[in-house]
């Protein structure tokens, strides 16, 4: 079922209604019944993946909190004549039983996820490498879909169960709860990747109709709504005429399907997280942000703070601390302070671990090089800045552009177009095609199409153009003006009729020039190509 | 103290290390940062800081940190 | 203060559902405008309903019978329930819904429908059922109706279907944003023009010429449900040459008539008897009959009725025959009209046509 839909229109409404006129008690009973009925509705036999997730992720939560009671409870009983050492001793051997509890977990449920997702590729390559050798055979590919929202379901559970094991959060004593927090239909799609000590709390609480939260939840819906279908699906047809056709569009077509992505991805992503926070709102439940106006960051690893947030923590907090401050690592970064010199020898480790990050981003978004590609050249891209930074400290030195309005405005646009950049990587068919295809954008000169009226064959009418225009002023103006609060909140403090105005105008905007139903010729524009 | 100060300046001499109280939340110690300062502390204190134990509470201020690490010793 | 805020719900309900409908009939595709088949089905609601004789089906029903001939010649009062491409289950549910407002006593049916068995194209589908009105024949209609694409909810409200038309309004939607003009006479289109037939192709060869399951099923239906309303059905092929008749559909409609007891007449057989010159009765070269055509097919059709299905003769009811002089006058000034038109136009095409030689 996609946000995009009567049917999730219909499913949201009927919900809405019983949500608040069944007793309190039962509303995330309810909540946990409408998200597995979401889901089933997504395909019957994915539930098996999400239960399973869900099953072994509360048993080994459960057993790593009973550890720690038997600890406790073993601890008090022989506290007078247990030494010091005899203690550390008991509960280094406990937190091993622990440990153990929580790879197990994790090697099965990050197992389901690689085969499903990554079983496929494994034999792209191998076959590949057959091919290569010269050797005749050749592996099957495997028939499995992958089923919907699995990488988020499943990052979120073995985050929650990280978080037990570090003492972070106290295990879910009730399977059902737990069996809520890794279903939560709004989130199930694309994310945000909540963490239990954030998304717990409002979830399971009871929540009294309050007319205000409803509506401004509804409000942050249409948003989310407007950006998807009149910026991002009409967008979309763009980017699709590029890229798609290689062969034809090459050069400033390049650059250009290159922003034209850049947007669509924007809109479709942040405007589905807006409906996924906008639904939870009207729930009386609050999910993490996941972007904080991304596109006015003035680097890269700024960009990587504000973008995609509930991602990158999880990656930060689950992967990247884990692997640069655990032993052998220190140890390592002692041996190439040795011997790679204090400066660079200090940052190896980081820059080590940063590359499993990365890598392990980069194939999390899908099995195929091209992601792979893509994160690892965000990594090279962020090591070389930070290699550069004492020759950006040099520049400062001499020249007093820094917090200068043009400069700043400079730094942004350099990494919107750095971030672009590398977002190619998501929309060509494979590697080499698109360095041949970026490459093409220093090539061939033929800037002459962005005005000779050649724009007009990409399947976007003049009308379009202006709508997309338009589009992204009322992005850019929104983003100015939530840096100083919620528009929402500033819009509520409004005289009534202008409110009205507004949001009432923003429902037909989105009703009228939304790229959607039988009557928007999106696949029409893509079948015309073949 | 003076030690754990002295690591901190090292990265950021910009920054007031003693009454800086939001470290983390303001973003101006970010993750290469924390991994560079936990493993000079790895070196000066000789305690581990695991990564569970890398929570704003305990990098927000150099007072909460230094706290950490008193812990730590003391555990040992 | 809480009136206050009642009051301003109702102002906004009010504002919202009102600028909606506006828009909505705004945005909606004007058919009398351009696409006159697509006003077709709509105009028999405003009808008197004590028909004689009810027309279901396509393009060859509403294009090759004209009802006014009917009435003029023999007084039989009739009405044809025709629409573009019109699927034989949506002439069954046209079928259902007629009978909630009258019981014909004989409903002709043209069987070049039981081509398809599976719903076609969308644009087709709007134009025979948006013109429906709302009941379970309708509902049951679209549901049998609907290609992957369509959504119900698109038929509740068109609004939905129709969004981006803002971009190509014109004069019309203003114009015809509450009355629509009548196009049709008693579900007749009228067309003068004449382009001869001359080269029809060859049906190509078919995989299969048996009708589909469910295309049958739905003439099962109908048959029945004559049977239990005591209606005559009679199966008809109009005389269009294409798209091509295929001997063996013939084999099976025959079949299929003469297991129910139906009468069947196939006006392809029919040429010599109806008098038809495929080189003057037919405006597009075969696929449909233009009114000197229609005309002559009529008039076959109505000594049929008259002899073997035993329709009487009603020119002497006063209401119904000042209602048929009415008519008469306006299918006489849209025939003079179109001659009008015809001339003027062959005057300016004359150059060309010389240029051309």
């Amino acid at each position: 079922m996609l946000f995009t839909s009567y049917e999730f229109l219909g499913f949201l409404a009927v919900l809405l209604l019983l949500y608040y006129l069944v007793p309190k008690r039962f509303q995330w009973q309810l909540l946990l019944a409408a998200s597995y009925l979401f889901y089933f509705l997504t395909g019957p036999s994915n539930l098996i993946y999400i239960l399973a997730a869900t099953v072994t992720t509360y048993l080994a939560g459960w057993q790593i909190a009973r550890i720690g009671e038997r600890q406790s409870a073993y601890l008090k009983e022989h506290k007078a004549e247990l030494d010091k050492e005899a203690k550390k001793a008991y509960k280094a051997g406990m937190k091993h039983k622990q440990w153990l509890c929580l790879l197990l977990c994790l090697l099965f449920n990050i197992g389901v996820l690689a085969v499903v997702k990554y079983t496929n590729f494994v034999i792209g390559n191998v076959n590949a490498v057959f091919q290569a050798v010269g050797s005749g055979s050749r592996l099957d590919f495997l028939d499995i879909a992958l089923p919907m929202g699995i990488s988020f379901f499943t990052f979120q559970a073995m985050g929650y169960l990280i978080d037990v094991y570090r003492g972070v959060v106290p295990a879910e004593r009730n399977p059902f709860k737990l069996a809520l927090f890794v279903s939560f239909f709004p989130q199930l799609v694309q994310g945000p990747i909540s963490r239990f000590g954030d998304l717990a709390v409002s979830l399971f609480e009871q929540h009294r109709f309050d007319g205000r939260t409803v509506s401004f939840g509804l409000q942050r819906v249409l948003w989310g709504f407007f950006k998807k279908l009149v910026i991002a699906d009409r967008m979309l047809v763009g980017v699709n005429a590029i890229v798609r056709n290689p062969e034809s569009y090459s050069g400033a077509y390049v650059f250009l399907g290159m922003l034209f992505y850049a947007l669509e991805l924007y809109a479709d992503f942040t405007g589905g997280i807006d409906i996924t926070i906008g639904v939870a709102e009207t729930l009386g439940i609050r999910v993490t942000e996941n972007f904080i106006r991304p596109y006015f960051s003035k680097s890269i690893k700024e960009y990587w703070r504000r973008w995609h947030i509930t991602m990158g923590t999880w990656f930060t907090d689950y992967i990247f601390y884990p692997i640069s401050v655990c032993k052998p690592m220190l140890k390592f970064s002692r041996f190439s302070r040795a011997h790679f010199g204090e400066q660079i020898g200090k940052r190896m480790p980081v820059y080590l671990s940063s590359f499993a990050v990365w890598f392990a981003t980069g194939i999390w978004h899908g099995a195929s090089w091209n992601f792979i590609v893509w994160g690892l050249a965000n990594w090279v891209v962020i090591m070389v800045s930070q290699e550069f930074e004492p020759l950006y400290e040099r520049f400062h030195n001499r020249f007093a552009v820094r917090g200068k309005m043009s400069f700043r405005l400079f730094q942004v646009v350099r990494t919107v177009l750095l971030m672009s950049a590398l977002r190619t990587f998501d929309c060509y068919r494979d590697v080499p095609l698109t360095f041949r295809m970026f490459g093409s954008i220093f090539t061939e000169f033929n800037w002459h199409v962005l005005w000779d009226g050649s724009l007009l064959g990409l399947g976007l009418s003049l009308t379009d153009f202006a709508i997309l225009l338009c589009g992204v002023l009322v992005l850019i103006a929104v983003s100015l003006w939530q840096r100083s609060g919620s528009v929402r909140e500033k819009l509520a403090a409004k005289p009534y009729p202008l409110r009205f105005a507004v949001w009432y105008g923003l429902f037909l905007v989105t009703l009228l020039m939304g790229a959607y139903g039988v009557g928007y010729d999106a696949s029409q524009f893509i079948y015309n190509q073949f | 103290m003076e030690e754990l100060l002295e690591i901190l300046r090292d990265l950021h001499p910009e920054v007031d290390f003693e009454t800086c109280e939001n470290l983390i939340d303001a973003g101006i110690l970010d993750s290469f940062d924390i991994v560079s300062v936990i493993a000079e502390i790895g070196e000066r204190f000789d305690v581990t800081i695991s990564a569970e134990k890398i929570v704003p509470e305990n990098f927000n201020s150099a007072k909460a940190l230094y706290h950490l690490i008193q812990e730590l010793e003391d555990e040992d | 203060m809480k009136k206050k805020k009642w009051v301003r719900w109702a102002v906004s309900a009010g504002i919202v559902l009102g600028s909606l409908y506006l828009l909505q009939r705004l945005l909606l595709p004007k058919y009398a405008a351009d696409v006159i088949e697509g006003a077709l089905i709509a105009e028999y609601y405003d009808e008197e309903k004590d028909h004689d004789v009810v027309f279901i089906g396509d393009c060859e029903v509403y294009e090759n019978f004209s009802p006014q001939v009917l009435w003029d010649e023999y007084g039989i009062n009739s009405y044809i329930r025709g629409s573009a491409q019109q699927l034989i289950w949506q002439s069954y549910y046209l079928l259902e819904d007629t009978l909630r407002y009258e019981k014909p006593d004989v409903v002709i049916f043209n069987v070049l429908s039981l081509k398809y068995n599976e719903p076609q194209k969308e644009a087709y589908n709007r134009m025979t059922l948006e013109g429906m009105e709302w009941s379970l024949s309708k509902v049951n209609a679209i549901r049998a109706s609907m290609t992957e694409e369509e959504n119900f909810l698109d038929y509740v409200f068109p609004i939905l279907r129709y969004h981006s038309r803002w971009s190509e309004l014109s004069g019309a939607d203003l114009d015809y944003l509450f009355d629509t003009p009548k196009v049709s006479h008693n579900g007749y289109y009228m067309r003068v023009d004449v382009k001869p037939a001359e080269n029809v192709p060859p049906g190509r060869v078919l995989g299969d010429y048996e009708f589909g399951e469910n295309a049958r099923s739905y003439l099962d239906k109908m048959a029945q449900l004559c049977r239990e309303n005591d209606i005559e059905l009679v199966l008809i092929k109009a005389p269009s040459l294409y798209p091509y008749w295929y001997d063996e559909w013939e084999e099976q409609v025959e079949r299929f008539a003469e297991e129910n007891g139906l009468r069947y007449l196939n006006f392809l057989e029919l040429v010599e008897e109806t008098d038809l010159d495929f080189s003057t009765d037919t405006y597009d070269a075969g696929l449909h009959l233009n009114l000197s055509g229609a005309e002559k097919v009529t008039r076959y059709l109505g000594r049929f009725l008259r002899e073997q299905c035993g329709l009487e003769d009603r020119r002497g009811e006063e209401h119904l025959a000042r209602r048929w002089e009415e008519k008469g006058t306006a299918y006489s000034r849209d025939r003079d009209e179109q001659y009008r038109a015809l001339e003027l136009k062959a005057g300016t095409d004359q150059p060309e046509k010389q240029e051309d030689s």
